[in-house]
């Protein structure tokens, strides 16, 4: 693959949380300006691998670099300035719940800018009205849903207009109409400001639907990557099972255990 | 018996351990104070919660203990004609003693458990985390502002609870037991030494606020990301602070009162 389109590229990853291997060799390319995909059961390390991006968490083994910075080994100043360039939307929003909507958007611009009171109030009713909520703007966090929460989260990624946005399952909790909204609006915000994003989500519809590319990850690999029709297309069985939703193949639907027998004691 | 071994190593593995991250966390926390110095509203809302809303405990708590003390000092004075000197007593006992540690266990209770509660707390719910990718630091943004209001906090609010223990052993001995007016506040004037009573108890209740704040903060920072462990984290802080204080309180005596 081309070098300068590649934003995000992880070779061999590895990573373990109590002894169990979390990541086991994992090479991922994240092209720029397109929206890739991270599909995989719950508990793969779908979360973890964003958290690996953004160095909340260190590696055992391998390399991250993103445009073209070594995570890894970065400065703590290096770092933060590499975070101004990403915006992260966490699974549960994790919105500051000291601060109301309006602040909570308004919180990056505060702290990276030295825009006006006026401009930021701008930006932050611009944001809000992408996400469907300007009239949200004085609730506290406690007062929002969770599909609510996640929008505003959303709003807040996308604050100071970062390079790259990576989505945590932003489709959970949505209503089919604003799930429809989000979908346009991540494809939108991806090709209107040229981002990059990465999207992490169970919904193979939504999913699919806006994949560029999209990368399979199951027991710690990389199990089948391609663009949509390549998945659904191809005759791995990785790909087959995970795209149609079967409960029987490669995947397992359990988290790894004893065999069933041995823990109800029939011997 | 191998087993013990075991279990104790690993207790006292983890207790290094723990203690080498409180370490390096309150030096990461001072670093970052000089980060605050543009920004000096962020200590000021933290003064207000850490400090101004302790204020009424500490009040009426040194109330109660100066009359108490007023009361008790008489009892015990008046048997050797002495009742004259009960304002230098309640004086000494609450500025060298009383003032430093009783406030810094209150503060413990009081701001340090809401401390270690609310950081705990943003732990949990990611809020730390998203700081972090919002390339905001939480040590310097959350840490850092909280650890100087409870070092500033801690000595202010010890001297108003001395002031206002003065005060209660004034109505009590004065108001309600007939000691005199004027040799309850002539005494102590005369008795209690600016360096050697006052300077003393200032330095105190710094280590104090120092050590509770530290403990506080660390707490919530190193708990546990559940309900439950933001809980225990809590019990810490409030357990250990006030036993650290105990401890700090009678070596800081024994160097200073020798
Ligand atoms: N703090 C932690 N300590 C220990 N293990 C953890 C921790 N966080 C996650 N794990 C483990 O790491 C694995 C990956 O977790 P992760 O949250 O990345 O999964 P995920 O793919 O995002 O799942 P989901 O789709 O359900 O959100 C899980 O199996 C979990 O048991
Ligand atoms: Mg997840």
């Amino acid at each position: 693959m081309d070098d300068k389109n590649t934003l995000v590229k992880v070779r061999n990853l590895k990573f373990a949380r109590n002894d169990r291997m979390i990541f086991d060799g994992v090479d991922l390319d994240i092209q720029r300006g397109k929206v890739t995909v991270i599909m995989g059961p719950s508990g793969t390390g779908k979360t973890t691998l964003l958290r690996l991006i953004g160095r909340q968490i260190r590696p055992l083994e391998g390399t991250i670099e993103v445009d073209g910075e070594e995570v890894t080994t970065l400065s703590h100043r290096g770092l933060y300035e590499l975070r101004k360039r990403m915006g992260m939307l966490f699974q549960n929003g994790a919105l500051l719940t000291d601060l109301n909507v309006f602040d909570n958007i308004a919180y990056p611009l505060r702290e990276h800018t030295n825009l006006s009171e006026e401009l930021i109030r701008t930006l932050v009713i611009m944001k809000l009205q992408a996400v469907g909520l300007r009239g949200a703007r004085d609730l506290m966090p406690a007062e929002l849903s969770g599909g609510m929460a996640r929008r505003v989260a959303l709003a807040r990624a996308i604050a100071l207009d970062p390079m790259m946005i990576m989505y945590d399952e932003p489709f959970t909790g949505q209503d089919p109409i604003s799930m429809g909204v989000l979908v346009r609006l991540i494809r939108n915000l991806n090709d209107a400001l040229g981002l990059t994003s990465i999207v992490v989500s169970h919904d193979i519809e939504e999913a699919s639907s806006i994949a560029d590319y999209i990368y399979l990850l199951s027991g710690g690999k990389v199990v089948a990557h391609g663009t949509t029709e390549d998945l659904a297309n191809s005759d791995s069985e990785w790909a087959q099972q995970f795209m149609n939703g079967k409960p029987d193949g490669p995947v397992p639907f359990h988290f790894q255990a004893a065999p069933y027998a041995s823990d109800l004691n029939i011997d | 018996m191998l087993n013990q071994l075991q279990i104790i190593g690993h207790k006292s593995l983890n207790f290094f351990q723990r203690l080498g991250r409180g370490h390096i966390l309150i030096f990461d926390v001072l670093k970052g104070i000089a980060s605050l110095l543009p920004r000096p509203r962020l200590v000021v809302q933290q003064l207000y919660s850490v400090g101004v809303l302790s204020l009424i405990i500490i009040v009426v708590s040194g109330f109660f203990v100066g009359m108490v003390m007023g009361l008790q000092g008489y009892n015990t004075l008046v048997d050797f004609g002495a009742e004259e000197s009960l304002g230098v007593m309640v004086a000494l006992s609450l500025v060298r003693e009383l003032g430093p540690v009783v406030t810094a266990l209150l503060f413990a209770g009081r701001a340090g458990s809401a401390l270690t509660a609310e950081i705990g707390l943003m732990k949990a719910t990611e809020q730390l985390s998203a700081m972090e990718m919002m390339a905001v630091d939480p040590i310097r943004r959350v840490l850092s502002p909280r650890f100087v209001a409870g070092f500033i906090s801690m000595p202010l609010l010890a001297a108003m609870f001395s002031a206002v223990g003065v005060l209660g052993g004034f109505f009590v001995g004065v108001g309600l037991l007939g000691v005199d007016d004027g040799a309850y506040w002539s005494q102590m004037q005369a008795s209690v030494d600016i360096y050697d009573d006052i300077y003393n108890g200032v330095i105190k209740s710094l280590v104090f606020g120092f050590v509770v704040t530290w403990i506080a903060i660390f707490e919530g920072y190193d708990a546990i990301p559940t309900s439950e462990g933001v809980s225990r984290a809590t019990t810490r802080t409030v357990v250990h602070s006030s036993l650290a204080v105990l401890g700090l309180d009678f070596i800081l005596t024994a160097l200073m009162f020798n």
